[in-house]
């Protein structure tokens, strides 16, 4: 394991030296120190695991390719923008856009998220990305989502305190929207709607949240004990006939 | 050359450091927290304001000044004597710095106002509302001389380059203040220039945005009619002006002022209960030209405390935190742990849910 602090270094020289690392064999690491260091991650196409100590900063694992990423602390803004493949675990919360047109690898959020998140997620044959928000989400939730599973638990909340904001699938023609708990339909977007979880759901649900309670060390089934709810696009192609009517 | 230049991600930061207890500290703190966020600027401008740094002059109006030519100060003296005392008068103290280019005159002055000034045809103006109308004369009026800040105890320190290097600037570790905040500016739509560099001020305001407001055009022409003059080539001139008129002039509370700005949608007044729907739709429309459209998150610092504020579908991060006496705002969760590694509680506020934060009750400053 190679270690370093990265106490004061900015995040270009960071990530050069980590792929200089990984360029010489090395495939574990971590950053101690770590405090706004900007894409984290970004341009290494290799399995390999950094644990990040502190608070990286936006656009970690930006256009990840492999890596697996664990931020012990909280995330900030646009974690896994554009991912394809790796794994990011953050065991604090995190802020706005995270997984915008996320299209492959998994994203597990311990805390709650902010706005925009999951937008425009896609898939494509084997590639479906998967996203497990462990607290609650801000406004515009899985908006204009076209593939891909988010998941949203709503884990240590306050009574009154909503699991989603407004305008949550605000566009969305693909993927699926899965919430444990119920919602406000008057906070959902009109393209897309709301069916109680089936047993196939419920199976996917299992096997993607046994993988994040291991993560996390939590109990899956006091998790699966709740009802859960999902969205799926009204339309694969809501705006069909925008320009031809 | 080609011309080409590195690509530049960047899009504005702000940050606020608060002591509810007006415990005052020094500029250090600010300017690494700002500095933390480097990369968010561009180097066409950054500045600060602070509160509570002139505790030996704190009932003299501040001036402080940026002037473009001898004769600019020359001019904008006579003007001032005309109406105030003239208490001090010296050069803002700053140090040359390499990354720092050429600067305007900079001067401050402690200002007191002369009694029969404001007697205007035997009617008594206000007067604060009398500062307004020379700040906005100075800025408007006399060629080559614009006024950085006007406010009692606090100023304003901003210029062209990165923030970090205008706090050294400025000298900023030689003042004390229990309010601090900064920008790191992206200009967007109008030049990099001193003048244009964040806080905007007036008064005790002063206003750090990151964002860009498209209301720009309905709000100028609705504050001209108060005879707010918005010639200063910048959105956010608008911000500090709508909160003098709203809070100072008005008595809105800050709660419905920030409202006012920021409203809720229609659609989702809708579903408001009723004594909310009515009052939120009471603010719509008396104060329609006061909403501030477009992104934006911003810090109003003022003498009691600042308030925090993102437009309604939060297109612009904000992140709060708090520990024992201290508040802090910030672009980012990283800016504010670079000061404070430990915060008791740390949150990103909703879309236009304005973060309040004020001086304990009985705490003078």
């Amino acid at each position: 394991m190679q270690k370093l602090n990265g106490k004061g270094m900015h995040y270009k020289d960071l990530n050069q030296w980590l792929k200089a690392q990984v360029a010489a064999g090395e495939r574990e690491f971590l950053l101690e120190n770590i405090n706004g260091q900007r894409y984290l991650g970004t341009g290494i196409s290799a399995d390999l695991t950094i644990t990040v100590q502190g608070t990286p900063g936006s656009d970690l694992g930006a256009f990840l390719d492999g890596p697996t990423i664990i931020v012990h602390g909280n995330g900030q803004d646009a974690i896994g923008n554009t991912m394809n493949a790796g794994k990011i675990i953050i065991h604090g919360q995190a802020g706005d856009v995270l997984g915008y047109a996320m299209r492959g690898g998994k994203l597990f959020i311990r805390g709650s998220v902010g706005y925009r998140v999951g937008i425009h997620m896609k898939e494509y044959q084997q590639q479906r990305p998967v996203m497990v928000i462990g607290g609650t989400a801000g406004d515009f939730l899985g908006e204009y989502m076209a593939g891909g599973i988010l998941v949203v638990l709503g884990l240590d909340r306050q009574p009154n305190q909503p699991l989603v904001g407004e305008l949550v699938g605000t566009g969305m023609h693909g993927g699926i929207i899965y919430l444990r708990g119920e919602v406000d339909p008057a906070q959902l977007g009109r393209e897309c709607s709301i069916f109680p979880a089936d047993t196939e759901d419920l199976q996917l649900l299992r096997a993607i949240l046994a993988e994040y309670c291991q993560d996390f060390s939590l109990e899956l089934d006091t998790i699966m004990a709740e009802q859960f709810f999902k969205l799926r696009p009204v339309s694969t192609r809501p705006y069909g006939q925008l320009y031809v009517g | 050359m080609l011309g080409i230049r590195p690509r530049i991600p960047s899009g504005c930061a702000i940050s606020g450091i608060m002591s509810r207890k007006g415990r005052r500290m020094n500029g250090e703190a600010i300017i690494q927290s700002i500095a933390l966020m480097h990369d968010r600027s561009n180097g066409l401008g950054g500045g600060f304001a602070a509160y509570g740094i002139y505790p030996q002059y704190k009932d003299h109006y501040a001036f402080h000044m940026m002037y473009h030519s001898e004769t600019a100060k020359i001019n904008t003296e006579m003007y001032i004597r005309e109406y105030f005392f003239i208490d001090g008068s010296e050069p803002l103290p700053t140090r040359p710095l390499p990354q720092i280019g050429e600067s305007p005159i900079l001067w401050r002055y402690f200002l007191r106002v002369r009694p029969e000034a404001l007697n205007v045809n035997g009617f008594l103006k206000d007067e604060r509302d009398f500062v307004v109308d020379v700040v906005m004369y100075i800025n408007n009026q006399i060629d080559g001389a614009f006024v950085a800040s006007s406010g009692k105890n606090m100023g304003a320190f901003k210029g062209v380059g990165y923030p970090e290097d205008i706090g050294r600037f400025y000298r900023l570790e030689e003042y004390e203040a229990y309010l601090w905040t900064a920008h790191g500016r992206f200009p967007t739509n109008t030049p990099g220039w001193w003048g244009g560099a964040h806080p905007f001020c007036l008064l005790d305001w002063s206003v750090v945005h990151n964002g860009e407001i498209t209301s720009y055009g309905i709000n100028k022409r609705y504050l001209e009619m108060f005879g707010y003059k918005c010639n200063l080539q910048t959105d956010t001139e608008v911000v500090t002006y709508i909160f003098d008129l709203m809070v100072r002039r008005q008595k809105l509370p800050f709660a419905i002022a920030a409202k006012a700005v920021a409203p809720e949608f229609w659609h989702k007044i809708d579903r408001l209960p009723a004594d909310e729907k009515e009052l939120i739709t009471a603010i719509r429309q008396v104060y329609g030209s006061a909403l501030l459209n477009g992104p934006f998150s911003i810090i109003l610092g003022h003498s009691r405390g600042m308030l925090g504020l993102s437009d309604r579908i939060k297109l612009r991060p904000m992140v709060a935190a708090e520990k024992d006496d201290l508040f802090f705002l910030a672009s980012e969760e990283s800016a504010i742990r670079e000061i404070c590694p430990a915060p008791d509680r740390v949150w990103a506020p909703r879309g236009g849910e304005p973060v309040l934060v004020e001086l304990e009750e009985g705490v003078e400053v």
